[in-house]
């Protein structure tokens, strides 16, 4: 994965140097930077050996949120996370199915109180008044910051550590006398209050939100984290792994358009990249 | 030190352990035998408190751990980590000191004189390698009891004589040690005590000393041979089940005895794909039978050869099996998880004789059934057999194959290492050839 997008870097720089110009990176970053923060959640709920699909929703979610105020989007992603952690964590319900469940329900609460209506943003609230390019300069700062946290907090935090050993065999870590159902609710709460963060730094950029946001973001955000090295089934996967997967997933867009290719190759280059990390596990599993 | 006093334990109508009284003291090695299913992983599981007894107390000095034949590591992480996993499950700190970590590991291993990287993957190490980081766990968490499950099965002979040196070690150290093996020549060499369990019942406890080798396995496998069936009469019709060292003939019962691991259930699924024989698979709920759908499909899985389900066909079978092997169910129309044990292995039975099949392979038949439906499980292997059938019949319990079987061949190490006549069967002649020659 590291060579694949060192070899897309090359080619760029050999046939395309202008996609290295600072605008535009900072308008991929940009365009990424809700995916990244999400993806870091989910990497923590994946390596804990569950799934949430529901995270589109909650953005949505989170986004009309900030029309009251702007800390109530990540309180309210951190409340729809902490219910999908006390379904599927405290009553062991199948992740896939709490969180489809979540999926369509919030889509739809959204929906109905905002009667399908953009929500405008508070005052004063895009760019926190800094103006606009000292405010994108401080988005990247900060989801650059949030992904060094996590990368630190996963290797240095003992809780973090905890995620490893339930996801790679809940009953050995039971016995080991970690508090299993704890930490898987945890990871959900987590992952909702990044989607929140996510929702709130996105909407920065913009006057208004709109109730269909976020639609296919828990798509992209799983297919990064498992590009990115983790094991679906739980257990394994780092953060450098995942802003890889990230970085890789969403800069082949703008790269092929740079290249000369047209655009529609984007889904099923997309789709062959996953398809890739899938078969590379595969082969690692069957070399130990 | 650790003391079970008169435990009991019960699964569904099954007694695992009845009255076993046990203990280990301190710098001392007491070993642990039995034949398979004799009772001392139940036994181990109440001693770690991982199982309650139903009856009887455990009292513990200290904490106890576990050294099992598989070693269960995370895989992911570092030794140290694992490690660190269990020494600090009381700890309060919020941030990891990788470097203590490292320390502690270090020190844990080299107690033991294991030289292992604490900072290497668990998942790259070899098997002996884990096995000393499961020991080293117990070590740093300074259990006060350390319990062995057949840690030398799975080892190559030097590695087992580096285990034993350990074993040394940690018996020197004054911790209380339990050593379960079938390799009884091991236990002359490092055992103080030994007890023999035999059908859930503590045999006799004795010092090293005041045993032989074959009074142990005198005692394991015990005198009394299962009369549940009457004897039969055996016209041996052709051969109809064939692999090195084995034959079965039409109209015969042959058991295979070994122990757990020597490749019994392997042959049976090489003669399943060979010789196109049924196979009545080990461990019903994970191989026999499908717990959710009706009797009525579960009989006719195997018979099923056309794309389309003939329901009135699939029925009256089900239903004259049902009544062929007395199946007890509310109707054929029941899930298959609502049946008792022995009427679930009388399904998973019945779908292998849909398909008619000239020679039949059953693998541990009679485990985890109560008595009743043992005697009337191996009442109907008889008939089978009287009805002209070729039936291979594989147990861990001896009483029963002395009581079915017209020959007895004996498994270890993947091979046929003896076949006994009916005539010439006894339990600890079946017990040697097991457990193989004298060191």
């Amino acid at each position: 994965m590291k060579w694949a997008l060192a070899a897309l870097a090359a080619i760029l720089a050999f046939a395309a140097p202008d996609f290295f110009a600072l605008a535009n990176l900072r308008d991929l970053a940009l365009a990424n930077l809700a995916t990244l923060i999400v993806a870091c959640g989910l990497l923590l709920v994946i390596l804990a050996g569950e799934i949430d699909i529901s995270v589109g929703s909650q953005f949505a979610l989170c986004g009309w949120a900030i029309g009251f105020a702007p800390w109530a989007a990540p309180l309210a992603g951190a409340a729809c996370g902490l219910m999908n952690g006390l379904l599927c964590g405290a009553l062991r319900l199948p992740s896939i199915v709490v969180t489809l469940a979540t999926m369509v329900a919030l889509r739809d609460a959204i929906r109905w109180l905002t009667q399908g209506a953009w929500t405008r943003m508070p005052d004063g609230f895009q760019w926190f008044g800094l103006g606009q390019t000292q405010g994108q300069w401080l988005l990247i700062a900060a989801s650059a910051a949030l992904a060094l946290a996590m990368g630190w907090a996963l290797r240095n935090v003992r809780v973090m550590r905890f995620f490893y050993a339930v996801g790679a065999s809940g009953e050995s870590a039971r016995l080991t006398g970690i508090p299993v159902a704890r930490v898987r609710v945890l990871a959900f709460a987590a992952l909702g209050l990044l989607t929140g963060l996510a929702a709130l730094l996105n909407a920065v950029r913009f006057t208004e939100v709109q109730p269909s946001a976020g639609i296919g973001l828990e798509l992209k955000a799983i297919a990064a984290v498992v590009v990115g090295g983790a094991s679906i089934r739980g257990g394994r996967g780092t953060m450098l792994g995942t802003v890889l997967g990230v970085a890789l997933l969403g800069t082949i867009g703008a790269a092929l358009a740079f290249l000369g290719f047209s655009a529609y190759w984007e889904k099923a280059i997309q789709g062959a990249i996953i398809l890739a990390a899938a078969l590379a596990e595969y082969w690692e599993a069957r070399r130990a | 030190m650790i003391r079970a006093v008169d435990v009991s334990r019960s699964f569904g109508a099954i007694r695992a352990l009845a009255n076993v009284t046990f203990d280990a003291q301190p710098g001392e090695v007491h070993a642990l035998v039995g034949e398979n299913g004799a009772g001392k992983s139940t036994l181990i599981k109440i001693l770690t408190g991982a199982l309650e007894p139903d009856a009887g107390t455990v009292e513990r000095a200290g904490a106890v751990a576990a050294v099992y034949q598989q070693p269960a590591l995370f895989g992911e992480l570092s030794v140290a980590e694992n490690i660190a996993l269990l020494t600090e499950r009381d700890s309060r700190r919020w941030l990891v000191d990788w470097s203590m970590r490292e320390a502690n590991a270090r020190r844990a291993l080299s107690r033991i004189g294991a030289e292992i990287d604490p900072r290497r993957l668990a998942n790259t190490l070899s098997l002996p390698e884990q096995q000393m980081v499961e020991i080293a766990k117990a070590v740093a968490t300074d259990a006060r009891t350390v319990i062995f499950d057949e840690p030398t099965a799975s080892l190559p002979e030097a590695d087992s004589a580096r285990l034993f040196d350990v074993v040394a070690e940690l018996k020197a150290q004054g911790r209380a040690l339990i050593y379960i093996s079938h390799r009884l020549e091991e236990l002359f060499r490092i055992a103080d005590r030994v007890t023999v369990l035999r059908d859930g019942r503590r045999i006799v406890t004795n010092a090293i000393g005041e045993v032989t080798r074959a009074s142990l396995i005198g005692q394991m496998a015990g005198r009394e041979v299962d009369t549940m069936v009457p004897a039969r009469e055996t016209k041996p019709g052709e051969v109809r089940l064939r692999a090195p060292g084995l034959e079965v003939r039409a109209g015969e019962i042959v058991g295979l005895a070994g122990l757990v691991g020597a490749g019994r259930t392997e042959l049976a699924r090489r003669l399943f794909a060979e010789d196109a024989a049924a196979l009545v698979p080990e461990d019903r709920r994970r191989n026999g039978v499908i717990g959710p759908m009706p009797v009525s499909d579960n009989v006719g899985l195997a018979a099923l050869k056309t794309f389309l389900v003939d329901r009135v066909a699939e029925r009256r079978s089900a239903e004259s099996f049902r009544e062929r092997l007395a199946i007890k169910c509310a109707g054929v129309d029941a899930p298959v998880e609502t049946l008792s044990g022995g009427n679930q292995q009388k399904v998973a039975l019945a779908r292998w004789l849909a398909t008619n099949p000239g020679a039949l392979i059953l693998d541990e038949p009679t485990q985890g059934v109560d008595v009743g439906a043992k005697a009337e499980i191996c009442r109907l292997i008889a008939g089978l057999a009287d009805g002209g059938m070729a039936v291979l019949l594989i147990s861990s319990e001896l009483p029963e194959l002395l009581g079915l079987c017209d020959r007895i061949a004996v498994m270890r190490r993947g091979a046929i290492v003896a076949t006994f006549h009916r005539s010439e069967a006894e339990p600890s002649r079946i017990l040697e050839a097991m457990l193989g020659a004298a060191a």
